[in-house]
């Protein structure tokens, strides 16, 4: 099995190279470069101030030597259009774990951790303003936005997208409300959060869903506990700082000593300066997290999809067996089914054979378009499946491979800061040394 | 005491008291030589051998002059940058180890094996070896500061410890007091002066202490009995000695400083371990729910339960030999403010005394008394040693800083080696896996 799927792997990235599925992301390259405070009238005709984010797209082509790339398109867009689109887009496939977006609103979090450093340490590690205009939120949501824009692009499906390229491109309001998803959007809303029990669920789909649950879990603690780490790691070094002034201030006492101490106490200062970047850095990793942490959600919501489709497949079937057998007792005359029909029928005398044969007529309608109904569901379903757990198996080799890299690039994040740590100290040794 | 021929004060490098001109005057008489300068230690006993053969109280004088006699040449002051005697000048060693506790019906206690190898005349035998306890040692420094009463004495760990809150039985407080105790017998051996002191040898050598009773009536801090409660105010301090209070004021400040700085670095490691924990336990509970994952995400809790050992063990370090080292020295210091308090009294005793002498005088030609002579003489003596011990007493603290600090900066960098060596040998894991995989597909 596993050979047949890997021939099947070969297959298509044969496909992919004869460009019969092209990737956008091989036509184009794709950058959210900058980002502007802007201030409008909103729907309700008040004044607000937001954020817009500058698109660049030029033809991905190799510039030859010397020579200066193409000049790129470029348009500007704010985040609640990025939030249209991917409602489009989880409308349009719902059997594609469609990429997360960064997120809305500045978190609690984000704020807790502003203010306390802010009076713990007088040293500012972040600016206390923390709206959805703060600098550094808005830098990372850039970052986000770029993201989800180039995992969108690098999509075998979604990539080739109409409404997508014209995202991108030129004006596409018009044209994603033309594709009236907006009635999908509501609709899907309403049944999505409808409750309902699947009698025969999946079972892949329930243990996929299982482990969406765990890792949405686990990965918010691992979030939570690592910037806990941080906040006590970014003490650990401030205090360093202190040994700086206080060398200084004994090294103006002191004849043979002072010279060493006063160096000493400098890269103590250093070695407490050194953590904001450290920390900074950190924080591409926790936004790694982050973006699989979100991708739980879109998983989940494959997986819901599916349980709505099952769900609609049982109700049909049940519909159908019903009916067949409401069409049994008719032409037997057994009442095995209540119907009022047959109970006023019981109570006021037998219907004409007339009715009873337009009666059976209008079931045997009934039930073909009953049962056309639960072929048309099986296959949805059947297809369903089918695609949905193709990007499923895309999706977690993604996953396995994207969280790989961020644990080595965060194991080289920590040598980086072990080794600084060593250069100040032995720095620090070697004036020691001279005391 | 016999009264020898004057000579000079060998630890003062000064001239002998009856070529100095008496200050107030220079046609009188000149001052009969005066006598050794002894200092009468109130109520002290004699110290005896086991084998009851009494031993002579040495007068400071006399001890300066033994040392003299061996000292063809230079003066003290010289020696003092000298601060530890060349290995091979060095002729007495001694080491505090092997603790013990002692279980009795009355008490418990601890005993430290000091051991001293020697090749002094006034030792017997070439090799010792005793055990001592605390008392013992404090007993010591009683002593040697009655006896040496112009000599700064290096301090003791801090002899009380409240019963509740500190563990006089744990293996760190021990092995934290014994590393202090032999420091302070390391300091006294290596004292020119204070190393030959009797109550040093009888320390060293002898099977049982026989501690006087007398011990409890001394009292250890303040002003001792034999200088005389007169309150005699100091006129004008030296300038040397006011920079020395200076900067020892200065100076203890800024150990207190360190010492709350190393404290609060302490509290903020503790609690990023903590959190540091979690976080690795963390990773170990995601790891049970991945497959292609599961030894990539084992990996990196192992890495971060490496690095909290190593915190760990930088922390304890920080606690067990840097801080006490730092406190002990706010000790030394205080102990030094000691001796220029002693100092600036007796100074203060001359020259109250000198100038009711001279008003007398000036009355009814009663001549300068003895007394005050004898004072100048202690003051004066007091002046030198002070001087020459300051010059060690900042040799030493220059070396046990330069120590202190350079051990620090060695743990913290072992702290970071280790780490950094865990975080390398994951990534050769997690790429391994990676070109593993690749291999395999390839297959």
């Amino acid at each position: 099995r596993r050979l047949s799927a890997h021939i099947c792997k070969e297959l298509e990235q044969f496909v992919d190279f004869l460009d019969l599925r092209t990737n956008l992301l091989r036509k184009m390259e794709i950058n959210v470069v900058e980002a502007e405070k802007r201030t409008g009238k909103n729907t309700v005709n008040m004044q607000e101030t937001y954020t817009v984010y500058l698109i660049e797209t030029r033809p991905a082509e190799t510039v030859p030597e010397g020579g200066t790339p193409a000049t790129p398109d470029t348009l500007w867009r704010r985040y609640s259009e990025f939030e249209l689109l991917r409602t489009y887009l989880l409308v349009t496939y719902p059997y594609i774990v469609i990429p997360p977006l960064p997120e809305k609103r500045v978190s609690d979090a984000y704020l807790e951790g502003k203010v306390k450093n802010l009076y713990k340490f007088k040293f500012v590690w972040h600016k206390l303003s923390a709206d959805n205009l703060d600098p550094d939120f808005v830098e990372r949501r850039r970052g986000g936005l770029e993201n989800f824009l180039l995992r969108v692009a690098s999509h075998s499906v979604l990539s080739n997208d109409e409404i997508f390229f014209h995202f991108l491109t030129e004006g596409w309001r018009e044209r994603v409300l033309e594709t009236g998803f907006q009635d999908k959007a509501d609709s899907r809303l309403k049944s999505l959060s409808a409750m309902f029990r699947v009698k025969n669920p999946d079972k892949r789909f329930t243990a996929l869903k299982h482990y969406c649950d765990e890792l949405n879990t686990v990965i918010s603690q691992l979030l939570r506990v690592r910037a806990r780490v941080a906040d006590r790691l970014y003490g650990v070094y401030k205090v360093h700082g202190n040994y700086g002034r206080v060398f200084s201030e004994w090294s103006a006492i002191e004849k043979e000593m002072g010279d060493g101490l006063q160096s000493a106490g400098h890269h103590m200062d250093t070695y407490a300066a050194s953590i904001d970047d450290i920390l900074e850095e950190e924080e591409h990793y926790a936004d790694q997290l982050k973006e699989y942490l979100f991708y739980t959600d879109a998983v989940r919501s494959v997986c819901r999809k599916h349980e709505l489709i099952q769900y609609e497949l049982e109700m049909a079937a049940q519909d159908l067996t019903h009916k067949k057998q409401q069409k049994e007792e008719l032409a037997t005359g057994t009442v095995r089914v209540f119907s009022l029909k047959g109970m006023t029928s019981k109570l006021f005398g037998q219907e004409s054979q007339e009715q009873r044969e337009s009666r059976l007529a209008a079931l045997e309608q009934s039930i073909q378009e009953g049962e056309e109904a639960v072929k048309e569901k099986n296959t949805e379903c059947q297809e369903f499946v089918r695609t949905a757990w193709e990007d499923i198996e895309r999706f977690k080799e993604q996953k396995d491979k994207d969280l790989r890299e961020a644990l080595i690039s965060y194991a080289i994040m920590q040598i980086s800061m072990c080794k600084k740590g060593i250069q100040v100290w032995s720095n620090a040794k070697e004036c020691f040394n001279k005391m | 005491m016999s009264v020898g021929a004057p000579r000079g004060l060998a630890s003062s490098g000064q001239k002998p008291i009856t070529e100095i001109l008496h200050p107030l005057s220079a046609a009188e008489e000149p001052l009969s030589p005066g006598p050794d300068v002894t200092v009468t230690v109130g109520g002290d006993k004699e110290v005896a051998l086991t084998n009851g053969t009494p031993m002579e109280t040495l007068s400071p004088a006399s001890a300066s002059s033994l040392f003299n006699r061996l000292q063809l040449d230079d003066d003290l002051e010289a020696d003092g940058r000298d601060l530890y005697a060349s290995m091979e000048t060095r002729d007495l060693f001694v080491t505090v180890d092997d603790p013990k506790k002692h279980v009795s019906t009355m008490e418990t206690y601890i005993t430290y094996r000091v051991s001293t190898k020697t090749s002094r005349i006034e030792f017997d035998l070439p090799e010792y070896c005793v055990r001592r306890r605390y008392q013992d040692f404090d007993w010591l420094r009683i002593k040697l500061e009655d006896s040496q009463p112009t000599h700064l004495i290096p301090p003791l760990p801090e002899k009380f410890v409240m019963k509740g809150v500190v563990d006089r039985f744990s293996e760190e407080f021990v092995e934290t007091r014994m590393k202090a105790l032999d420091k302070f017998l390391k300091r006294v051996a290596d004292h020119p002066v204070l190393s030959f002191n009797p109550h040093l040898n009888a320390f060293l050598t002898a099977k049982d202490l026989n501690k006087r009773q007398g011990l409890a009536l001394l009292t250890k801090v303040g002003e001792s009995v034999k200088h005389v409660a007169g309150g005699y105010k100091l006129r004008a301090r030296p300038a040397e000695f006011c920079a020395m209070g200076e900067y020892l004021d200065t100076f203890s400040l800024k150990l207190g400083t360190i010492d709350r700085i190393a404290q609060r670095i302490i509290k903020e490691q503790s609690e990023y371990l903590t959190e540091l924990r979690e976080y690795g336990t963390v990773y170990s509970s995601w790891a049970g729910s991945e497959q292609e994952l599961r030894r990539p995400l084992e990996g990196v809790a192992a890495c971060v339960t490496t690095c909290c050992g190593a915190l760990e063990e930088l922390s304890d370090n920080m606690s067990q030999d840097f801080l006490p080292v730092l406190r002990e020295y706010v000790l030394y210091v205080e102990s030094m403010k000691n001796v220029l308090r002693k100092r600036d009294q007796s100074q203060a005793e001359y020259e109250g005394r000198l100038e009711a002498a001279v008003l007398r005088k000036q009355e009814d030609r009663t001549p300068i008394p003895m007394e005050v002579e004898k004072c100048q003489d202690k003051m004066e003596c007091f002046n030198a040693d002070l001087k020459a011990d300051w010059e060690r007493w900042q040799s030493n603290k220059r070396q046990d800083f330069k120590q202190l600090l350079t051990g620090m900066a060695d743990k913290n960098i072992n702290y970071y080696e280790k780490c950094q060596a865990a975080w390398e040998s994951l990534i050769t894991l997690l790429q391994d896996r990676q070109t593993e995989d690749k291999t395999s597909e390839t297959n």
